[in-house]
């Protein structure tokens, strides 16, 4: 099938990533709330999105300054959730480094949790792949999800205050947050990661300036990590 | 009120931040290995860094002036559950949401 190149992977890419607009709708109309009700303006919320276009790190950020966290304390923290960034792009590399910079610093921007997992994936499924269907797959993957990131921030951005108090949407934060962790938690080194991450920032919730969730991160990942390290020796 | 210095700096610090985060690998470093203990390290960020943030937004719930609240707690407890169960973040979400609705109205 000659012609079955580079526009089918990039249609199997718009397949899969399809479904996930359900979360990341939801998700960006929060994020837009939650940002006007923090009193950011429209062109500041959509700056938000359009820059970071990374919710749980605009969610953190948004959070901390909220809480009046002084401004490195925020940058640290809401930067700390976005470093497995740095991980999707040193595992992309082997793929997709092959293209030219210029493609290369445009799909960078696009690197998010719903387009390296799903490209990551099929990559490993298919090691025939060329570089041209390998990217095609991934833009695919890019044209249902991100679009809409901006869209629906635009939408909760336009919605913003009117939405009544009795809704509790001071707690819809940590109810998304949650939802999103505990599937993550596939390994012993992932729960143990996130207990003591709990257990470090209740005990240091009384330091200044929200240093304790740095403290909790801190400890969290290098709790993860050692545990891996660990189970990896046992099985070596 | 957030201040709009404070705001700008991180708006464009973060996305100046998560830019590189996401062109430093696949931009700079190539094919190159990263040594195993920073992807280690950088595998446990987002679980080491999200329940960190929550736990304290669980149990002392700025909307209630920071006392523990039973419709919220439970409300996190049965996200959690729902979370663990199902692996689906959709399902686990209504479940929480339908959680704290009802008792918020049980609460009245």
């Amino acid at each position: 099938m000659p012609r079955q190149t580079t526009k089918s992977p990039f249609w199997m890419g718009c397949r899969d990533a399809a479904p996930f607009l359900l979360v990341v709708g939801p998700f960006a109309v929060l994020f837009g709330v939650l940002a006007t009700e923090a009193g950011l303006n429209v062109v500041e919320t959509m700056t938000f999105s359009f820059l970071v276009i990374a919710g749980a790190a605009q969610l953190t950020g948004l959070q901390l300054m909220v809480e009046q966290a002084p401004v490195l304390v925020v940058l640290a923290s809401a930067l700390a959730v976005n470093l497995r960034m740095a991980m999707y792009s040193a595992s992309l590399t082997p793929y997709l480094g092959g293209a030219s910079l210029w493609t290369r610093a445009f799909a960078a921007y696009f690197i998010v949790d719903q387009s390296y997992g799903l490209s990551i994936l099929k990559f490993e499924q298919n090691p025939d792949w060329s570089l041209q269907e390998r990217l095609a797959y991934f833009w695919g993957t890019v044209a249902p999800v991100c679009p809409f990131w901006y869209v629906f921030t635009l939408v909760g951005a336009l919605l913003g205050t009117s939405i009544p108090e009795s809704f509790a949407l001071d707690f819809a934060l940590p109810i998304c947050f949650l939802a999103i962790i505990t599937p993550m938690l596939r390994s012993r080194a992932h729960i143990a990661a996130a207990l003591v991450s709990i257990v470090v920032a209740l005990v240091f919730a009384w330091l200044p300036y929200n240093l304790g969730l740095l403290v909790a991160g801190l400890a969290g990942m290098m709790t993860g990590a050692e545990i891996e390290r660990r189970t990896e020796l046992a099985h070596d | 009120m957030i201040d709009q210095t404070t705001l700008w700096i991180v708006i464009v610090g973060l996305g100046v931040g998560s830019y590189l985060f996401r062109f430093g690998f696949i931009g700079i470093i190539g094919d190159r290995n990263l040594p195993p203990w920073i992807l280690r390290h950088l595998r446990y960020t987002a679980v080491a860094v999200l329940p960190g943030l929550v736990a304290p937004l669980v149990l002392w719930p700025p909307a209630t002036g920071g006392e523990l609240d039973a419709p919220r707690l439970v409300a996190a407890v049965v996200t959690i559950i729902v979370g663990l169960k199902t692996r689906n973040p959709l399902v686990a979400i209504g479940f929480g949401a339908v959680t704290l609705y009802g008792g918020l109205y049980l609460a009245g």
